[in-house]
């Protein structure tokens, strides 16, 4: 059990931090959002994982523990805050650029890219 | 109160003194005496008590959890150098009067010369460390304004520039010097640290303390190898170096070895380093003085030299030595600072200061001539004047250090030849400058006397050479004696101040140097082509380049690491993030604990098989836009089930609705964005990215593998005794959220609440188009709002409204609370809106969310708030249990206010980011295209 719920997050890790480094907004923020499923299933596996217990008193002879999930509640309600952030803010360099690259304005003529290292390629 | 006074009186003249500026230069310079005065005044006083031995402390808090005190100290050592600095300054503000010219920024002049001589002051009087240290910093940064005072010559600016990076570089060596004394000590105040010698020089810290130490005082004071930066702060006006680089900034250095002295001199350590730094700096500066052209290049190598031979004298570590040290400080202040201002007269008079040009002034102004050559005469050591006296004594401790072998002639060697360069120098400034036939195309011709009370501060300075020279014992006795005392903290042994002391050793060594020095002078020529054949280093050049470089280095490597992209920070986060991570990691290892594996059931495995596939898929089908939103949201669906599956009903919850938020929102995003993703990285890189993917995916599963597999301990037992009792609800997680740790939650939604007010904003002036038609080509849907959708959505309304009332009331209890049921009816909203459009929902639905995102946090803080009222701390909740006819027994809560502020917050912020989003079609509607809001 333990072994496949540790892949899982390692899953949704490596899938969000390949899509976190890609050239467009929104593969990123598809894979922001992967990223914060997989820490939020790593924080809550803080808690352990309990089969068939509740973090409610009266209700099982097995109790979990309720504080990582009370914290990755929070998190997820955050984690949606950001997303629709960071979506948005994509939306305005749209807007703004007429392009959806992740550097924004490439190629300005005020500001050159002197080394050609820009990750346009 | 006198001390800080004494140091607080020159800033305060340094304020008031620029207001006199309108008056002319007699009224500026009169007005930046009077804190001088004053302050010699105050201390005047307190001579009886310090002759005696006796010390004077000052104390005020200021941050005594840092060790931080304003405390200040006076005794004989203070007192001497605190003489010194207002004496000389006063000397120095009458000098300057006619130095400077009548169209130059004299305010600015005088108000740092007052700056300088306050922190000076500071330097001297602390008592605390830390304080003394703040004052050092400051005479560094106003020494560097003072020789950029001329700020139009690149000159004067770069020569302020390397005294700045030196000196400022020895600052931060001393402040770790400094910190460590503290940390050995237990106190920064100087009377523990003194105290506190023996514990010092055995702590294993010693070595490194001292380096630091000392590198701080060499800087300060022109050490080899950090000398240059005197002799090109010499484009300061010449007060100033007359001020700071003669009598004050650069006896900081010395101050501090002899302050500290019982603190730290007394090892091998101590020996080896201060003296041979000395010695080399003695010999170098004396043989380079002879070769400068420039007056003041003279001057500033010979005071390079006599710093070093002070730094010896201290190096030396005999108490003879120490005394003799304390003396030379004296006598040096006084005959360089009239040297140098004698060199001031004759630039000013002749607009030159080139001993090429400058021959035979006698002839023109006899008076300054005299002055000067008495000056002259004793830095060379002269019998019957003060440089002879101390010069003395040095030649006598130099015989007297006990080194092994043939090293044992090494001292009085060095002083020796050191004694015979300074003479032959010293005659080279009297005789090239004042005889020597005729001068040279001078700029101002022919040279006169100066005014007449240009010449008084280098009259008194030359009257205390002679009578210190003459009357040592009368004159100068008593004060020596008590800073001798004072940097020895301890016994004075017994030493003669007489003119003569026999016939001796010393005074052979001084009749060789003398007549030595004035033969190397009638045979300067092969001295001069000698030294032509070596290449000069220039020091300046040197310095740039290296600056040069390093700031060049930093350009390249800061835009290599920034070069504008946002992709490049973001693989540079994730790689050092990783190689942060990493080392722990390897420690821990491919490590299963002693918990040991579960077995695992289908379900479960069937469902984990999913989650990864979809994830997987996600980023196989990322060009794809909409399908890798599809599978998104089926890898969100999953989690939601894991919440479920692992005992966590409201996290399940939470998720599944903010899953059907997430989707709708990238949906109404992904209207406005490109439905695919073009291929834009070369192979390599996306090799790479995999790599970077694989490595932290990799990393993630050994580490939840590792802390899965291990025993825990849990703080939750507290949460889980005390839920029901003081928080008066059996859900624990809601009672967490809303009551424990109650502070946390309000600040998330605040945070929430921020993120959708910055989304309002964003979205507020945007201009965006909506595309004609999808990705594919196709034009959008005629029937934007199909009637089916809109018929089964409207009665959802209500019903999901009783839902989420439902949840929020159970929410303390059961599954449920303000988060969920924000967000279930959020969705129900949200629900209308897609249905029937933006034109017809707004016009049903008439409120502003601002207001109600508003009033939640409101709601919340206020809540907190209420339990002052009660003298409970923020955010205590209490709770009873009411009943009702027909409902029964029930509990309320304050902490279901607190949560219906959740409630508000989040309907607001998800409804105002939505809304706000979906705006943005109503502005393109066209008739051909009907409502396309929600069409993507």
């Amino acid at each position: 059990m333990e072994l496949v719920f540790a892949i899982t997050i390692g899953a949704l890790t490596g899938s969000g931090v390949y899509l976190l480094l890609r050239a467009r907004t929104f593969p990123v923020v598809v894979g922001l959002t992967l990223l914060s499923y997989g820490v939020n299933l790593f924080l809550f596996s803080t808690g352990r994982l309990v089969t068939g217990g509740q973090p409610i008193i009266g209700s099982t002879g097995t109790y979990t523990d309720p504080l990582p999930q009370a914290l990755v509640l929070t998190a997820i309600v955050i984690g949606f805050a950001m997303t629709a952030f960071v979506v948005v803010l994509s939306l305005r360099s749209q807007a703004d650029t007429g392009d959806d690259h992740v550097d924004g304005l490439r190629e300005s003529p005020e500001n050159p890219d002197k080394n050609g290292q820009g990750a346009s390629q | 109160m006198t001390l800080s006074l004494v140091v607080l009186l020159p800033f305060i003249g340094a304020i008031a003194a620029p207001l006199f500026a309108q008056a002319g230069r007699t009224a500026i310079a009169i007005a930046s005496t009077v804190p001088a005065v004053v302050a010699l005044a105050a201390l005047f006083p307190h001579w009886k008590t310090l002759a005696a031995g006796d010390v004077l402390v000052q104390t005020y808090e200021w941050l005594p959890s840092l060790g931080l005190s304003l405390s200040f100290r006076l005794d004989g050592l203070s007192l001497l150098f605190a003489l010194l600095i207002l004496i000389i300054g006063i000397l120095i503000i009458l000098y300057a009067r006619y130095y400077l010219k009548k169209h130059e920024n004299v305010a600015k002049f005088y108000s740092l010369l007052l700056l300088f001589m306050g922190s000076m002051l500071g330097i001297v009087l602390s008592s605390n460390l830390i304080l003394m240290l703040i004052f050092w910093e400051l005479t560094s940064l106003v020494s560097f304004l003072l020789i950029s005072f001329w700020n139009h010559k690149k000159d004067a600016r770069r020569g302020a520039r390397m005294a700045l990076a030196v000196t400022g570089g020895g600052g931060l060596a001393l402040l770790a010097g400094v910190l460590l004394l503290g940390h050995i000590v237990g106190s920064f105040e100087l009377d523990a640290v003194l105290a506190a010698g023996d514990q010092i020089k055995a702590h294993a810290l010693y070595p490194i303390t001292l380096t630091l130490v000392l590198l701080g005082a060499f800087t300060k004071s022109a050490q080899f190898p950090f000398h240059f930066w005197l002799p090109h702060a010499m484009q300061a006006p010449t007060p100033v170096s007359a001020y700071l680089h003669s009598a004050t900034m650069v006896k900081a250095g010395v101050f501090l070895l002899a302050r500290l002295y019982p603190a730290l001199a007394g090892t091998d350590q101590w020996f080896y380093m201060v003296s041979f730094t000395g010695m080399a700096t003695l010999l170098l500066g004396a043989y380079v003085a002879l070769f400068k052209h420039d007056l003041k290049g003279l001057l500033a190598h010979s005071t390079v030299s006599h710093l070093g031979l002070i730094t010896l004298l201290f190096g030396m570590g005999t108490e003879l030595a120490a005394v003799a040290a304390v003396f030379h400080i004296i006598n040096h202040a006084t005959f360089k600072a009239s040297l140098f201002m004698a060199a001031g007269i004759i630039d000013h008079e002749t607009g030159t200061r080139d001993m090429r040009q400058i021959n035979g002034l006698w002839r023109y102004m006899p008076h300054t001539a005299t002055l000067a050559m008495v000056a002259a005469s004793s830095m060379a050591g002269v019998p019957l004047l003060n440089g002879f006296l101390s010069k003395e004594m040095f030649f006598a401790e130099s015989l007297e250090l006990n080194l092994p072998g043939l090293w044992a002639y090494l001292p009085p060697v060095v002083a020796t030849l050191a004694g015979i360069f300074a003479v032959a120098y010293s005659a080279r400034f009297i005789h090239d400058v004042f005889f020597n036939g005729k001068p040279v195309n001078l700029p101002i011709y022919p040279p006169s006397e100066p005014p007449r009370y240009m010449k008084i501060p280098v009259e008194i300075l030359v009257f205390a050479c002679v009578m210190v020279g003459m009357f040592p014992a009368f004159s100068v006795g008593p004060l020596l004696y008590a800073a001798a005392a004072a940097t020895l903290a301890g016994p004075v042994p017994d030493y003669q101040l007489a003119i003569l002391h026999g016939f001796n050793l010393p005074l052979m060594m001084s009749f060789l140097a003398f007549f030595g020095g004035l033969a190397m002078y009638t045979q300067r020529q092969r001295f001069f082509d000698f030294h032509a054949r070596f290449r000069e280093i220039d020091e300046k050049a040197v310095f740039e380049a290296v600056v040069a470089y390093l700031a060049d280095f930093a350009e390249r490597l800061t835009a290599r690491l920034e070069n504008g992209s946002l992709q490049r920070y973001a693989m540079l986060l994730v790689v050092t993030a990783g190689t942060v991570a990493f080392l722990p990691l390897v420690d821990l290892g491919i490590s299963i604990g002693a918990e040991g594996l579960s077995p695992i059931d289908v379900p479960t495995a069937v469902g984990a098989l999913v989650l990864v596939g979809c994830a997987l898929a996600t980023v196989a089908m990322h060009r794809e836009r909409l399908y890798s939103l599809i599978l998104l949201s089926v890898v969100g669906l999953m989690v939601a089930m894991t919440f479920a599956r692992f005992s966590a009903p409201d996290l399940a919850l939470t998720q599944l609705s903010v899953e059907v938020v997430t989707v709708v929102l990238l949906m109404l995003a992904l209207y406005y964005l490109p439905s695919w993703t073009p291929i834009e990285a070369s192979g390599v890189r996306r090799w790479r990215d995999t790599a970077i993917a694989l490595a932290a995916g990799i990393g993630m599963t050994l580490l939840t593998l590792a802390m899965l597999t291990r025993p825990f301990t849990s703080i939750s037992e507290f949460f889980l005794a005390n839920s029901k009792s003081g928080g008066g609800g059996t859900n624990v997680v809601n009672v967490i959220l809303v009551d424990f740790r109650g502070f946390d939650t309000l600040g998330e939604i605040t945070v929430l609440a921020i993120a959708a007010l910055g989304i309002y904003a964003m979205l507020r002036e945007i201009k965006l188009a909506p595309p004609s038609s999808d990705g594919l080509g196709n034009p959008w849907s005629v029937d934007a709002h199909p009637t089916m959708l809109k018929q089964v959505s409207r009665p959802l309304l209500p019903l999901a409204i009783m839902v989420s009332v439902y949840i929020f009331l159970r929410g303390h209890n059961v599954p449920g609370g303000g988060f969920i049921a924000g967000l279930i009816t959020s969705i129900a909203l949200i629900l209308q809106y897609i249905a029937s459009g933006m034109a017809w929902t707004q016009h049903r639905m008439r409120f502003r969310y601002q207001p109600m995102l508003a009033l939640g946090v409101l709601i919340a803080t206020l809540t907190g708030i209420g339990s002052y009222a009660f003298d409970y701390p923020f955010l205590t909740s209490s709770f009873a249990y009411v009943t009702l006819p027909v409902v029964g027994k029930f509990e309320v809560a304050t902490a279901m206010i607190f949560d219906m502020g959740v409630y508000l917050t989040v309907i607001g912020a998800t409804l105002l980011l939505m809304v706000s989003l979906g705006r943005l079609s109503m502005k393109f509607d066209q008739p051909n295209r009907g409502n396309a809001q929600g069409g993507a």
